[in-house]
């Protein structure tokens, strides 16, 4: 299969390929943070994940609209506003939902799943019946097309480079407010232990109504950026359910460090493979390889060590 | 994004469908005073007993059709077009006197983009609402799974989607084209007009695209003599596209050939646009993107492709005039008509005209008579039915606009015989 | 205790007996064989709810791709009957004649040789079984031997839900892709489309589940269903006890995949078809959600649970098309908040004290969960 490129070819392939993983990785990781945050530190399955990231993506279509209409000279900069409702929105959500629902089922994870299933079935159809059954897309500023020529075969995407960017400055916030804030500390001390942290003063149900309302805020801001890339439709995040929950188990659920290596190491290997063979394939390998490792390794990549 | 097209309908082509049109402006409310007379005199020249003797829904007075399509899960997004169609044509139907004189009333059921539920309620239309017709499905998927229903009840389906062929049915009507009338006029004018040598072909994984770039590659090579450097397949609902358009950049095709659908489509427009590949300049055909599509992936997106279709929105005839202007008067002016909507809004035409020539709604009947049923009327000018069930009809090529419409820059001279089972493509 | 224990078993067998009335007696004479049918394909789902009310009800074990054993139970069984449909006769208008129909659209010209043991009946029926037990194993024994459960188990067998959906569909020249195998025909020579044979195979099915419930309660109420019992709450003691908790687990799974599969093979004759959409993850959540409705831990409310769940589910997508997705969700959100014991919870510890109350002395049970 090497044989029809050239050195040079075979070069700039492994380049772009390796971009186009780094863009992958990125988006993996934007899904994977909010979920990491709530399955890694709550232990509550959130199948609606999906479901809060789409409604990210559908504020941004509203705000993109908006700005058409009442305010076309700010359109470059709409983006941001429309990143910052997505948050807004879908964290607000998510301390409703978690005051309704999540939070008489703590002890009982597995039931969070159904509950959350359940939660996602009506996000769907409200989607639908306020968007309706289309797909809706948003039209990207002018600054965020196109690509930066490198050399003469390898081009940088812009719109690839902005979620790049915007991961790793999402992922900073979220690892400087777990090690670097009260918050962050009263959230891991709960997840260690929770009846002492909760002797120990902590408002415990306050930390998780928080932490959960954080997570579905950053499926928000991560639906609001996929945008840039694909489609918005009321079933599109069905779609990410299970690669997102792969990614937050394979890298060891309570690990920030672990999700952020599987992610890259899943989207590297897919991107890789999927120019040698068709993406159907591609995708089996990774999650068989994935489920794979499990198997030999259940706990994940990063294991972070607590007392149970 | 929506539509510079509101020319008004010109009066005059459309002898067929005058009197419909005519009671639709005086409004709707007047119609059914205005249709009684002639009706009630029709119908008593077919007596129930004689034009229905297989025990369908057929009164004095009415007659029961089936509609069934997706109008929940992912297929929504595409069927709702298709259900908006033959709504309409229904109703222009039934203002113009109905059929043999009796008005047509719809049951409709939802396949919720499952396909064994699609087969379900295909039961349920035939066997227990006892439907004449049913117009409906619209994946590849969904037929197959109703198609034993159908012959095992001997039910009569209008299928309005384009599709791979390789299927022919006393049972099914299939008013959109089988792959070669969509493929291969399209793929000689590309050559023709571009000077086109190498290809690199596209698809979701599944047996439409798989099928149609299996015809496209075969005409490619054996019979124009040209290059394939590449077929790829992905994932439906796939999102990222990033590998594929590396290889587009390394390989450099003249033409790429994409039949990706569904959400996949605005991913891959959206990054084939911002990976830097102009299709303004670099030359794009798709069999995949109607109109309603472009309304998902935005125009200034895909602003530039070619489509091989049989019919656009923007086809300047009389007859489509009226046909948009109704469209938009029911469903709104912001909505759009794709390809196969308008394929769908032939069903219940084309089986009215059946039914009248054949003088009975029995299935048998109705299907023998098909063969040679023309339809004058059709938005995208004359269609007739072919002995295969399937149409004749035109191969046309539109270049996307911003607007997301389509200029049509080329059509066929004659009509397309549709060929199920074509041989050498194969 | 232990006398609640044996009378709550009794019950169990009284309410099979119930079922086994109501589905074989009551409903084939109030209902016309197009709503029959309906009830035989919902039927299919209850062998994937009595599976997981022993899998996850009793041992805890939540498998989030039962759709996998029940899809591969139906695969086997479709390619056995798509083989038999498929003869030179039928598909002379093929390049290759005697092969499947969407082998030939995608220019197979031989038959796969991992299709050719599909030729023969028995060698199919041991598949059925064998297949989806034999995965279940590999999963089961290398996961609960490394002492993984939960939700870790119930994220990897969505995972495999995901893997052989998107392998399925990937590769149709081999499965028939996203259509799935569809136009079955005859069952040796027999043809299963006509009413009398969907009559036959609705009491086949009928039977086949009765037998699947009794045996799955026959489990639950000796030793061994105990132990899965112990298991569930305290893995732990059963250890120290000198068990092999993982071994108890992974024969429950291979058990409820067996069931299952025996579901997917039913579905398959009584619907005509079998498609990759069974194999998903939403199917796959959706059947632990009407074991969820029903009672995770009774047999009887399982099954229960999965007619009430699909009669609703048709009936609401016949009426009211848009809100059946707010009917199901609000559903499963009840179900989960209010009575986490599903109906048959409420059945054994709302109403039947009630009803002791009221009749001191008469035996409980009189209106068991169906007739709801």
């Amino acid at each position: 299969m090497f044989m029809e490129y050239s050195l040079g070819d075979l070069g700039s392939i492994f380049a772009m390929q390796a971009f186009a993983g780094l863009i992958l990785f990125s988006v993996y990781l934007l899904m994977a943070l909010g979920l990491a945050i709530i399955f890694g530190q709550m232990n509550v399955i959130n199948m609606a994940h999906g479901e809060f990231m789409i409604l990210g993506a559908y504020m941004t279509y509203l705000c993109s609209h908006l700005f058409q209409s009442y305010a076309p000279g700010l359109y470059d900069g709409y983006f941001f506003v429309a990143m910052t409702v997505a948050f807004i929105v879908s964290g607000g959500l998510g301390l409703i939902v978690e005051w309704l629902l999540i939070r008489h089922l703590y002890s009982r994870p597995l039931d969070t799943l159904l509950a959350t299933w359940g939660l996602s079935l009506i996000m769907q159809q409200t989607f639908r019946s306020v968007f309706g059954a289309r797909e809706v897309g948003v039209e990207l500023p002018a600054w965020m097309m196109g690509s930066l020529p490198v050399t003469g075969s390898i081009e940088v995407q812009i719109n690839g480079l902005f979620v790049m960017v915007l991961t790793l400055f999402i992922t900073g916030i979220v690892a400087l407010l777990m090690f670097r804030s009260r918050w962050g500390l009263q959230v891991r001390a709960v997840l260690s232990n929770r009846v002492m942290a909760g002797a120990a003063g902590v408002n415990t149900q306050r930390v998780d109504r928080l932490t959960f309302g954080l997570g579905c805020g950053i499926a928000g801001i991560a639906g609001s950026a996929f945008t840039m890339i694909g489609s918005t439709g009321p079933t599109a995040g069905q779609l990410y359910i299970v690669d997102t929950f792969l990614v937050v188990v394979f890298g060891g659920a309570q690990s920030l460090l672990g999700t952020v290596f599987s992610a890259l190491s899943i989207s590297q290997s897919q991107s890789i493979m999927e120019f040698f063979m068709s993406g159907s394939m591609a995708k089996v390998i990774t999650l068989l390889f994935v489920i794979g490792l499990l198997m030999l390794r259940p706990q994940g990549l990063f294991v972070l060590k607590i007392r149970k | 994004m929506s539509s510079d097209n509101k020319k008004p309908g010109v009066p005059g082509a459309w002898d067929f469908q005058s009197p419909t049109r005519r009671q639709l402006l005086i409004g709707t409310a007047a119609l059914a005073g205005a249709a009684m007379l002639p009706r009630s005199a029709w119908a008593q020249a077919f007596p129930t007993s004689v034009v229905n003797t297989t025990g369908l829904a057929v009164t004095d007075t009415e007659v029961t059709v089936g509609i069934l399509h997706s109008v929940t899960g992912t297929m929504a997004i595409s069927e709702t077009g298709s259900v908006q169609a033959e709504k309409l044509a229904i109703e222009q139907i039934n203002a113009a006197g109905g059929v043999l004189g009796r008005q047509i009333k719809f049951i409709q059921e939802d396949g919720a983009s499952d396909w064994p539920t699609f087969a379900e309620k295909a039961k349920k239309l035939l066997v227990k609402d006892k439907c004449a017709s049913v117009m409906g499905c619209w994946t590849s998927a969904s037929r197959k799974a109703v198609l034993p229903v159908f012959e095992q009840y001997n039910g009569m389906l209008y299928y309005p989607t384009f599709y791979e062929g390789l299927e022919q049915s006393k049972n099914v009507i299939y008013t959109g084209q089988e792959a070669t009338q969509q493929i291969i006029a399209g793929l000689d004018w590309v050559v023709r007009e571009k000077g086109a040598k190498s290809f690199y072909l596209l698809g979701s994984d599944y047996i439409w695209p798989r099928t149609s770039n299996k015809i496209a590659r075969k005409h490619i090579e054996n019979f124009l003599k040209l290059k394939v450097v590449g077929e790829e397949y992905f994932p439906l609902g796939h999102t990222q596209f990033n590998s594929v358009i590396n290889k587009l950049k390394l390989t450099k095709p003249d033409v790429i050939y994409a039949i990706i659908v569904g959400g996949s489509n605005v991913a891959f427009y959206k990054q084939l646009k911002a990976a830097g590949i102009d299709l303004t300049k670099q030359t794009l055909v798709t069999i995949s993107v109607t109109e309603d599509e472009i309304l998902g992936i935005g125009g200034e997106n895909i602003v530039g492709a070619y489509a091989c279709m049989k019919y656009f929105q923007s086809l300047d005839n009389p007859n489509n005039q009226a046909f948009v202007s109704e469209f938009k008067k029911m469903w709104g002016a912001e909505t759009v008509i794709g390809d196969v909507t308008q394929a769908a809004y032939l069903g219940p035409w084309l089986w009215k005209l059946t039914v009248e020539k054949a003088g009975s709604f029995d299935v048998d009947k109705v299907a023998a008579a098909s063969p040679g049923i023309e339809f004058k009327g059709a938005p995208e000018g004359y269609v007739r039915i072919h002995e295969n069930h399937h149409l004749w009809s035109k191969t046309r090529v539109g270049l996307a606009r911003l607007d997301g419409q389509y200029d049509v820059v080329y059509e066929t001279a004659d009509l397309m015989e549709p060929n199920p089972f074509p041989k050498g493509y194969q | 205790m232990y006398e609640l224990l044996t009378r709550n078993r009794n019950l169990e067998l009284l309410g099979i007996i119930l079922t086994g009335i109501l589905i074989v007696v009551a409903l084939p004479l109030a209902l016309d064989i197009f709503r029959l049918n309906l009830v035989g394909k919902y039927l299919t789902y209850a062998f994937v709810a009595v599976g997981l009310v022993l899998c996850w009800g009793h041992t805890g074990i939540l498998s989030l791709g039962q759709g996998v054993f029940f899809g591969l139970g139906g695969y086997c069984m479709a390619m056995y009957l798509k083989l038999e449909a498929s003869t030179p006769e039928a598909t002379k208008i093929q390049s290759t004649p005697g092969i499947p129909d969407f082998m030939d659209w995608n220019q197979l010209t031989e038959l796969p040789h991992f299709w050719v043991p599909f030729q023969s009946l028995p060698l199919t029926l041991i598949a059925v079984f064998a297949v989806p037990a034999l995965i279940a194993f590999i999963l089961g024994y290398a996961l609960f031997k490394r002492r993984v459960g939960g939700v870790y188990f119930a994220i990897i067998t969505q995972a495999l839900a995901a893997v052989l959906t998107i392998l399925i569909i990937g590769r149709q020249d081999f499965t028939g892709g996203i259509n799935g195998i569809t136009d079955l025909r005859t069952l040796l020579g027999w043809d299963i489309r006509t009413d009398s044979a969907k009559y036959i195979l609705y009491f086949v099915c009928c039977f086949a589940l009765l037998g699947s419930m009794l045996l799955a309660r026959q489990m639950i109420a000796s030793k061994l269903g105990r132990i899965l019992i112990a298991v569930r709450d305290k893995e732990e003691r059963v250890r120290f006890s000198g068990y092999d908790p993982a071994l108890f687990k992974v024969f429950v799974f291979c058990f409820a995949a067996a069931v299952a599969a025996l579901g997917g093979a039913m579905f398959t004759l009584q619907v005509g078809f079998m498609s990759p959409s069974f194999v998903g993850i939403v199917t796959s959540i959706e059947m632990v959600i009407f074991c969820a409705v029903g009672g995770r831990h009774s047999v009887v409310g399982a099954v229960a649970g999965t007619l009430l769940v699909n009669w609703g589910k048709t009936v609401f997508s016949e009426s009211f098309p848009e809100l059946w997705l707010f009917a199901m969700g609000g559903l499963f959100i009840a179900v989960v908040l209010a009575f986490p014991r599903g109906l048959a919870g409420l059945f054994t510890d709302q109403l039947l004290p009630l009803i002791g109350r009221k009749l001191a002395g008469v035996p409980a049970g009189a209106t068991p969960v169906l007739a709801e």
